[in-house]
Formats: C-alpha cells, structure tokens, sequence
C-alpha cells in the first residue's frame, strides 16, 4: 500500500500522527507527512483508520 | 446577568444563551437539522446557525464570504472598543491574532504561535501536567466526593498555559474569573469588560518585565522576533497572548469537564475505560466529537445566499462544530458516545485554515487529566441531590460537577 498527505489539504489535526506515529510525521507548524516509501501489511490497517478520521479528506490510498 | 426571553421558535428566533440550549442543544440540533438546517435569529446581531456538518465545514472553508475579524458568538468584548473601561495599553486593532484575522494577517501571526503547541513541544510539558493533576487529585482523592468541574477540570489547562506564557500559576485564579468574564459572561457588559482590562493590562505589565527580563517562554519569543527587519507591534504581542490565555483555558476544562460528567454517568464506559487503557486515543476523540465545547463566529463579508439563506453583510454566521459532530449524515449512531469509534472525522477544533492551533495541547492534557482520574479514582458518580450546572454560549461545560466515590 502506498499513501499520501495532499498538503494543500492538511491543516495539522494531526489525527494521522496520534493514530499512527509508525507511519506519519507532523512538522512544528502542522504539516503532516508519510515517513515510509511502502506501508508494510500489518500497518495497513492503521493507515486505513487514519484515512478515515481525517478531518480533512486530506489523505490518499493511492495505491492498495 | 441580563436573562433571555423564552425561545418559542428555535428555527426563526434562536438563543445560544437560552437555558435549555445550554442544557440540552442535542435535540434542538435534531430538529433544526431535519426540518431549518440553518436557523436565524435577530437577537442580538442578526445570526445563522448551521447544523449540518457539510454546511458548518463548506463555511469554514470559504474564508472569501466568511471572514474571521468577529469570532465572537455572543457579541460583545471585540465590539465595545479600548476607550472603553481603564485599558492603558496599546490599540489592538488587529484583535486576537491568528484567531481574528483573516490572511495575510492570520498565516504569518499563526506560524509564530504553532510551533508552541506542535505535537514534540507538548510531549515535553506532559510531566508537568500529570504533576499537577496528581497534586490535585492528593487534595481531595481521600474525602469521597468532589466537584470534578470546579475542583479538578478547572484547575488543569489554566496551570499548563501559564507555563507556557512564562506567567506566574499564582495568577491562576484571576486568570479564570477573567476569562469566564469575557466568554461565560459575555452578554453582561460589566463583566466583559471587567475581564478584558483586567486581563490586557495585566499583559501589558507581563509585557514590559519580559522587555527587560527575557526567559524562554512565550511572551519573551513574541518579544525578540522580527517580521520583515522589524519587531512586532506591541498590539499583536498582546493579542496573540490574550488569545492564548483565552482560547487555552475555559475551552479545555469544558472538555475535561464533560468527560468526567460522561464517565460518572455512564457506568459502562467508565468500567471499558478502567479495564481497557489501550482504548484512550479513539475514546479521547470520541468524547471531544460528542461534547465538543466550542462554537466560534465568522461575519459575512458581503450579501451572499447560502443553503438557501439571504446572509447579509456583516450578519454572523454561528460556527457550530458540535452539531456537526453529531450529524447523523457523517457519524452513524451520533447520540451514542462509542468509545472505539473507528470512523471519526470530528471537527471539535474546526476545519480549515483555523484549526485550533492549541489541539495538540488540548488533546494531552485531555488524555493526562482523564488517566490520572481513572488511575486514582475508578469508580464515581454524580452525587444524589447535588445540582449539576452547565455553561454554554461560545464554551460548553459543566461549571458545577459534583461526585461521589
């Protein structure tokens, strides 16, 4: 699975990071990213769940 | 206080002051929801209160016909002017920024406050938190009853942000009657008033000792940084200090607050809480998106129709980021706290550019306040024949919480 942050999108609630620090980042000014190339399989449910508490749609599964 | 007349039509005529939408908005919410999604009232300053989750968040976005330079839901405080009362500081005519301000204003302003509150900053200030809450807990743990509204949730945030702003804790007190003045009480203009200058000119002291006695909190930050070759204007530094003293106390005990009245409520989710630890994360977001405590404002920047609705220049359109959590076209089961809610994309700190820049803050000192309790004190409940009381307007929460244990 391959995900992404749409920057343009994210506005540093940071849900992603407080569900799944293993697989995103957030910067000192809010800006969320992903921090592995591939999501290894027994963290693909956690990137799903973090998909779906965006409060800003702002992550994508861009590749399943 | 000035009393409100009773609300006979909630759809035409609503009041955010009204004590049964203090008591319970839930259903007023559902009612509008499905009949007048978005209500009108005169009252006041002609106002819009969306209900919906799609509207409340399609307005956050449009900061072109939406404009944050009046945030105030119950008009008040940023209309009364600094002529007014004993103020002898200087002009803020930009408000609270980043919070009043729309940008350029409210980016510049925003980043020298975010990273105050990032999520590796607040890991530090964790210590000091579980700190306070356990001496808190020492004070009464013992005795069997407590009023978790006054004598816990309301000492927390207000101890953790004088830290931040390098002010003394001894001010907490004054701290809190202050910000209650400005938001609890913010129809009354005496009180209003009372907690604006109080709270302005004792900054504006803050101010000049930090100018000659510099340490590495947050008014001395403000104070040494320069935008574009210049230092800031003293009116901003006041303003992003007011904001976070105001936005960082009344608001995060008002969450702490509901999650105690929650938990001492229902027996279940209280004994789940005990027994299952690993479920805090999902259950602190659950508890923010079913009692979100804040509403912000926005002002219409000029005539615009939306969802149907003729919203004139200057008109107020009420941000109500509670009914939107509980929209039961976004949350399944919206009435029901579920505490491992898997699908929750609440916006109990907003959507959009003004994403609560202290969420992070709230959110662990939510989480610290909630573990401590728990850790501490397991089982509770209201306690029988004790009156519970509830404040609401731009923050909802209990004020009054008493419980046994």
């Amino acid at each position: 699975m391959k995900i992404r942050v749409d920057p343009d999108k994210c506005q540093g609630h940071a849900r992603c990071y407080g569900l799944a620090p293993e697989i995103f980042d957030v910067d000192d000014y809010g800006q969320a990213s992903v921090i592995v190339d591939v999501v290894p399989p027994e963290l693909e449910e956690k990137a799903r769940l973090a998909v779906a508490n965006c409060p800003e749609y702002a992550i994508e599964i861009i590749r399943e | 206080m000035p009393h409100t007349a009773p609300v006979n039509d909630w759809a035409s005529d609503f009041d955010v002051l009204d004590p049964r939408y203090i008591a319970d908005p839930f259903s007023i919410w559902d009612d509008l929801r499905s009949s007048c999604p978005i209500a009108h009232t005169d009252r006041r300053v002609s106002s819009w209160l969306p209900t919906r989750y799609e509207d409340v968040t399609a307005i956050a976005h449009d900061i072109e016909h939406f404009s944050s330079i009046r945030v105030a839901v119950i008009p008040g405080v940023e209309d009364d002017g600094e002529e007014d009362g004993d103020y002898n500081g200087p002009d803020l005519e930009y408000g609270l920024p980043p919070i009043s301000a729309d940008p350029p204003l409210h980016t510049w302003t925003r980043r020298l406050l975010l990273p105050w509150f990032s999520h590796r900053r607040v890991e530090s200030y964790i210590p000091m938190t579980r700190q306070l809450c356990q001496g808190l807990l020492d004070g009464f743990a013992d005795t069997g009853h407590a009023d978790a509204a006054a004598d816990y949730a309301q000492q927390i945030p207000v101890r953790v942000i004088a830290h931040i702003l390098g002010v003394s804790t001894d001010m907490s007190d004054n701290f809190t009657l202050w910000v209650r003045d400005i938001l609890e009480f913010a129809d009354d203009p005496e009180r209003r008033q009372r907690g604006a200058v109080g709270l302005l000119n004792y900054f504006v002291e803050q101010v000049a000792y930090r100018r000659e006695h510099p340490g590495d909190d947050l008014l001395s930050e403000l104070l040494q940084t320069e935008v574009e070759g210049k230092p800031l204007d003293e009116g901003i530094i006041l303003g992003i200090a007011a904001l976070v003293l105001i936005a960082g106390v009344d608001t995060t005990w008002s969450a702490i607050g509901s999650s105690l009245w929650h938990l001492a409520t229902h027996a279940d989710d209280q004994k789940r809480m005990v027994a299952e630890p690993e479920l805090m994360p999902l259950a602190i977001e659950e508890l923010l998106r079913a009692y979100s405590p804040v509403t912000m404002a926005r002002m219409v920047t000029g005539d615009v129709e939306f969802g149907g609705c003729p919203m004139k220049e200057g008109d107020k359109v009420l941000m109500n980021f509670p009914a939107a959590n509980r929209d039961p076209d976004v949350f399944d089961d919206p009435q029901t706290v579920i505490l491992d809610r898997a699908h929750n994309r609440h916006v109990a700190f907003g959507s959009g550019i003004h994403r609560c820049a202290g969420s992070n803050l709230a959110r662990m000192e939510l989480q610290v306040a909630l573990e401590e309790w728990i850790g501490r004190i397991p089982e509770f409940s209201l306690e029988d024949g004790k009156e519970i009381a509830w404040a609401g307007g731009q923050v909802r929460g209990p004020r009054v919480l008493p419980v046994v244990f």
